[in-house]
This record gives structure tokens, sequence and C-alpha cells, in this order.
């Protein structure tokens, strides 16, 4: 009886409108869109290419001296680097290496660039807090694959739609820990700075945002990993790199060169991670 | 004309503010208009002003409202209905670039927690006050080194402030306070963080300072002692309401109200004062550090013929006289710990000083002042006189 009135209930054609909107955005915005896939691909064609250039060896030691100051002067995570990216390049995977780095760092800085003002107008406005919150909360649970349709209806197949993709996906800890850390700022020093008579800008880059670095970077951190992972996903429509491999080995069922490929993504992943950890200090 | 004035200021935390304030206008208590209407009454229709040069302390409990009233003087809690006037400005209905020259410029203020930025260096704080308002970077160096200099600072200019002590720190928060040479100090509870000896060596140093400059202070205590110290004149507020202001004088005299009278029979000196109100710096000996010759030499540098021996992290262990130190030395001996005397007299920092007064009548130590089998201080027999003649003295001209 009671199955029998929700059955009445028409189906609504969520996925209709859905598919709907997205092919009106795809053919009313088709010039924007192919105008940023053109963009985007010179762009990281031309980082691919530069970094391509610097010989492996030099590549290398150049890490090692990142790691090894950012440590502050310790051998260890030097030695991983050493060690980590000989293996890349044993495995013939530096190519791939590259490519996987080209995305993560151009998907992170495009979340930077957003995530942070956008949490910084989250902390001051609970208007915008109350709003963006359960866009974060959509963006961060919708399972991963979900954004690769629209990435593919957008622009395509290759390196911009995975960068779209993984910019979706990394984004909201940028923002969350960046809203976070100015919301932490004890009210005494947000009291001491107006007390002086800062204006809402010396307020924040004077004050807030040096006291909430810490924690900012701690999202920025999360951030690059996430990307990472995405990339990684973002194969699947044709995102070059570690991915690709690991991907081709899914597909044919060999589990040594999916290995061999995923163990690299952990090496590029250990590196980034340590690195930025210890920036942050 | 007044320096500070300030007129019917009223501050409503909470919704319904309209029929809050509408209560507070037919004069309805804090509490009957939380009940009513569910809004706290933080500042209850204030009426006071304060004259240029002056200490003006506002004292009262916790919840009274004194730190929600020093607030709305620089606006940083708003008024929900009032004036503020500031050599006969309004403050009260300035827009945000009026008021922010008036922060600059007039009011500076000093925060219990100090409110040192801890990513700035000890110059950088001082220097942000000039620093916002656009001073070159030679010109806010050199004042805000003059500012610490002042305060006697200057060589720690390049720390950052957890690498200072309380007190340090509280100087700094003063330091940079005054770089900016504003006319009129807000002072939040500004010692009231401090340990007790820091605390009076503060307060000296603010009388001193006041000397030489004059500035207009509101003085925000919840402490008596402190008040009575400080303030040229003082206001005690209870629930929002200032219920009496007068000198210090006049409020032990003729207290205003039942609630004021409670405040002042606190006042009796020898009640209110404590152990820690009259306590030194203790000089002692570590165990393991000083031996008898150590400790001989000690005692005749400082001219005492006993003196308090503690442990590494200051637990107290007892004290050491001057004759068995000379006789140890003369045996070899090396350690303190075989004459070492233990039955050393100990109080906590609470205890009231016509206790110690039993105490201390007749035996030779001082007094050992212990929180947590830790040495805080020592009373020496004359303070406890001093204290306890200080108070009859006071007795009899109120009386």
């Amino acid at each position: 009886m009671d199955n029998s009135i929700l059955n009445n209930i028409p189906e609504l054609p969520v996925a209709d409108w859905v598919e709907t909107g997205v092919d009106w955005l795809t053919d009313n915005l088709a010039f924007l869109f192919d105008a940023l896939k053109d963009g985007g691909d010179t762009l990281m064609d031309g980082m691919v290419d530069l970094l391509s250039f610097i010989p492996p060896v030099l590549f290398i030691l150049l890490v090692a001296a990142a790691a090894f100051f950012a440590t502050g002067k310790k051998f260890g995570l030097a030695a991983f680097s050493i060690v980590g990216l000989l293996y890349i390049y044993n495995q013939g995977l530096w190519e791939q290496l590259l490519e996987t780095l080209t995305l993560v760092i151009i998907a992170s800085l495009i979340s930077i660039i957003i995530g942070i003002p956008v949490g910084i107008w989250m902390a001051k406005s609970q208007w915008a807090n109350a709003i963006i919150q359960p866009i974060l909360d959509f963006m961060q649970t919708m399972p991963a694959f979900v954004y690769l349709i629209p990435a593919v209806a957008f622009f395509g197949i290759g390196m911009v739609p995975g960068v779209f993709s993984s910019v979706i996906f990394a984004l909201p800890p940028t923002v969350r820990f960046t809203n976070l850390g100015i919301r932490q700022v004890s009210e005494e020093m947000v009291e001491a700075a107006e007390s002086f008579g800062s204006t809402g800008s010396q307020k924040l880059f004077k004050v807030e945002l040096p006291l909430a670095k810490p924690t900012i970077m701690a999202g920025i951190n999360q951030t690059i990993l996430l990307a990472l992972s995405m990339v990684v996903i973002a194969s699947m429509i044709g995102a070059p790199g570690l991915g690709e491999d690991v991907l081709t080995a899914l597909q044919r069922a060999q589990v040594g060169s999916g290995f061999v490929a995923g163990l690299g993504l952990v090496v590029l992943a250990i590196i980034l991670d340590r690195l930025m950890q210890n920036f942050n200090k | 004309m007044a320096k500070v004035k300030v007129e019917n200021l009223v501050k409503i935390f909470g919704r319904r503010e309209e029929q809050a304030l509408k209560l507070v206008r037919e004069g309805k208590s804090k509490e009957e208009i939380l009940k009513q209407t569910g809004a706290t009454v933080g500042v209850n229709r204030a009426n006071f002003s304060v004259e240029e040069g002056e200490i003006f302390v506002i004292m009262g409990l916790s919840g009274s409202g004194k730190s929600t009233l020093v607030r709305m003087l620089n606006r940083l809690i708003e008024p929900t209905e009032g004036n503020i006037y500031i050599d006969g400005e309004n403050i009260s209905t300035m827009n945000e670039q009026e008021l922010r020259e008036v922060r600059r410029k007039k009011i500076s203020m000093v925060f219990q927690n100090f409110g040192l930025f801890p990513h700035r260096t000890i110059l950088k704080n001082t220097e942000y006050g000039l620093e916002v308002q656009g001073i070159d970077k030679e010109t806010r160096q050199k004042k805000a080194e003059k500012a610490l200099e002042n305060a006697g600072l200057l060589p720690y200019k390049d720390q950052y402030p957890n690498q200072l002590s309380g007190g340090m720190q509280q100087r700094v928060g003063l330091a940079r306070a005054l770089a900016n040479d504003p006319e009129i100090l807000l002072m939040d509870e500004a010692f009231s963080a401090l340990d007790p000896l820091i605390r009076r060596d503060m307060q000296d140093e603010l009388i001193e300072m006041q000397k030489n400059m004059n500035k207009t202070i509101i003085f925000i205590t919840h402490d008596l002692n402190e008040s009575l110290r400080l303030g040229d004149r003082i206001a005690i507020m209870k629930d929002g309401e200032v219920v009496q202001i007068g000198t210090g004088e006049e409020i032990l005299t003729n207290p205003a109200n039942e609630y004021v009278q409670r405040f002042v029979e606190d006042v009796d000196r020898a009640k209110v004062l404590t152990a820690e109100n009259i306590m030194e710096r203790p000089t002692f000996l570590t165990l393991g550090q000083a031996g008898p010759r150590v400790a001989l030499q000690r005692m005749q540098q400082e001219g005492l013929s006993n003196m308090l021996v503690v442990d590494k992290d200051r637990t107290l262990r007892g004290y050491v006289t001057d004759e068995e130190v000379a006789a140890a030395v003369k045996q070899g001996n090396t350690d303190l710990t075989s004459i070492l005397h233990t039955d050393i007299p100990q109080v906590p920092r609470k205890a009231l000083v016509n206790e110690l007064f039993d105490l201390i009548h007749n035996i030779q130590t001082p007094v050992a002042v212990v929180e947590d089998g830790k040495l805080q201080g020592i009373v020496v027999r004359s303070f406890v006189i001093a204290a306890l003649a200080k108070e009859s003295e006071e007795s009899n001209t109120n009386g």
C-alpha cells in the first residue's frame, strides 16, 4: 500500500537535467572551453618540454639539494630522492614522471590561486561560509570518476580535462584550511590589530594570514596529494603520465608493470609531501 | 573639559535588542531583562568622565561588564546606545575612516594576555601602530627603538615574544602602546596575567612612568588592591552598571551600597593581604650546585645568618645556618645535606597575613611561601609587622 504511493510519483529526470545542462554549457561556451584547452595544452606541453630539457642527472641532483636544505641539512630525504628518482629513470618512466609532475603542479597552483581567496572570503562572511561549505562537501564526496564525464564533454581528452577534474577534486582542502586558519586567529590578536587602527587589508596581510600560515600550508599539502591521486584517475580520459602506465597495466592484468609505475607514484608523492612539510616549518 | 566622557552607554548582547533596550531605559535590572527577553545586558547606562592625566580604574568582578565597557571606548565593541566623547568629539558616531584615525593617533590599548604578534620580533611588534599609519621605515624604527629603550628592552628587539618572560612581554605591550604617543591608554587587566611579585613591580613602574608622561589612563582590574594602588579615581561596576565612582578614600569611607560595602570590608588589610602580597624574591642555594663553601660566601655577601636550600626544580628542602656551614667548611665537608634543617615554616601563597604574624612571632628563620612544594618567595618578620601597622593606621584614619 505504502509503496504504491511512492511508486506513483514519476521518476524525476535528474540525469536528463544534468545532461541538458552540460550540453547547453558545451554548446554555448565552446569558444571558452576551446580557448582554455588550447592555452592549457600549450602551457603544459611547454612545461613538460622545459622539464625534459633539464638532464635527468641534474634534475635529480637539484631535487636532492632542495630536499637537503629544506630538511635542515639532513641527508634522509635527499638520499631517498636520489634513490627514488634513479629507480624511476631506470624503469624508463622519466617522461611519464615529468608529465605527472606538470599535471600536479598546474592543478595545485590553480587550486591554490582559487582556494586561498575563497577561503578568506568564507572566513570573513558568514553568508559565503554557509553557501560554499555544502558545495565543498559536494565536491569532496562525489565520486571522483564522475568529474571525468563533464571534463571530457568540455575539453575532450588529454591534459586539460585531467587538470580540470583534478582541480575540482583537490581544491576543497585549501579552501577549508584557509577558512579555518583565519577563524582560529585568537580574538586578542584581532583586537590588537584593530586597536592600532589597522584597515581590513592590513589586518589580513599583517596579522591574520601570517598567523594562519601553518594551517593554510597543511591545506595546500593536502591539495597537492589529492591532485596527485586524481591525475592517476584522470589517465582514464587521456591524461598522460605515470597513471597511464598503471591504467594500461590494469587493462592488461600485468601486475608487474602496474607495480613498477605505482611505485613511481609513491616515490613522487613522498618527495612532494616531505618537501612541502619542511618548507612549511 | 573632560578628556573622555561617557554618556548613557549601553551594550546588549543577543537578539531582541530593541525590546531589551526599552527595558534598559525603563531602569530594569540585568537579571529581569535576561528573564524577559533572553538578551544579556553587557553595560547598562554607564556615565562617567575622565580628566586629562588621570588614572581612572574601572573595577568589578568577572562578568560585571568592565571589559565590554573599555572596548566600547575605542569601539572594538560597538555600543548599542549612548555616546563617547574624546576631547569633545563623539566617537560613537564616527565613520570607519575617522575612527581609524582616532585609534592610530589618540588611543592605544594594552591587553591582558599581552596581545603581541608571535610572528613579529619585539621591534616589529612595537612598530606595528606606526606601520599601519604608513610612517616610513626609518622613522618608525627610530620611534619604536626609543619606546623600547624607555622600557629597558632595547637589547631584546630582535627576539620573538615567546622568548621573553610574561613581565617582559607586557612591558613590550606597554612600549608598543606608547610608541605612537597616544593621549589615552586603555589597559584591560594589563597586569592580571603576571605573577604577584612582577605585578607589583609593573604597578610601581606604571606610576613612575605616569609622573613623567601624564597620559590619560583607563585601567581595568578585578583586584581591589591594584585599584587602590593605581587609581586616582575608581569606578566600581556590577552587572553592567557603574555603582560608585570616587577616590579610593571616598569609596572606602562611604560605600555607596551593599555591594561596594562588601568589597570594602575585604580591604581590612590583614584579612585581605596574603602571603603573596608581601613576599619578597627569595635568595636560596640549590642542592647539588652549591656546597658549604659557596653557601658561606653567598651568606657573607648577602649578610644573612641562614639561607633556604632548594632542589634543582625549586622544591624546598630546608635551610642552613652560617655557623654550621662554617663548621662544615672547616671539616672539609662538601655536601649541604648533612647540615640541612628541615623544620622550616611554610605557608601557601594565599595564607592571610595575620596568620603569618602568629607563626613568625618567635622564630629566627624567614617563612617560606610554597606552592606545590616549590619555593615561591619568602616573608620576613619586618614585612608582616609593616603590613599590619599600615592596616591599623588606615583603620584609624577611616574610623
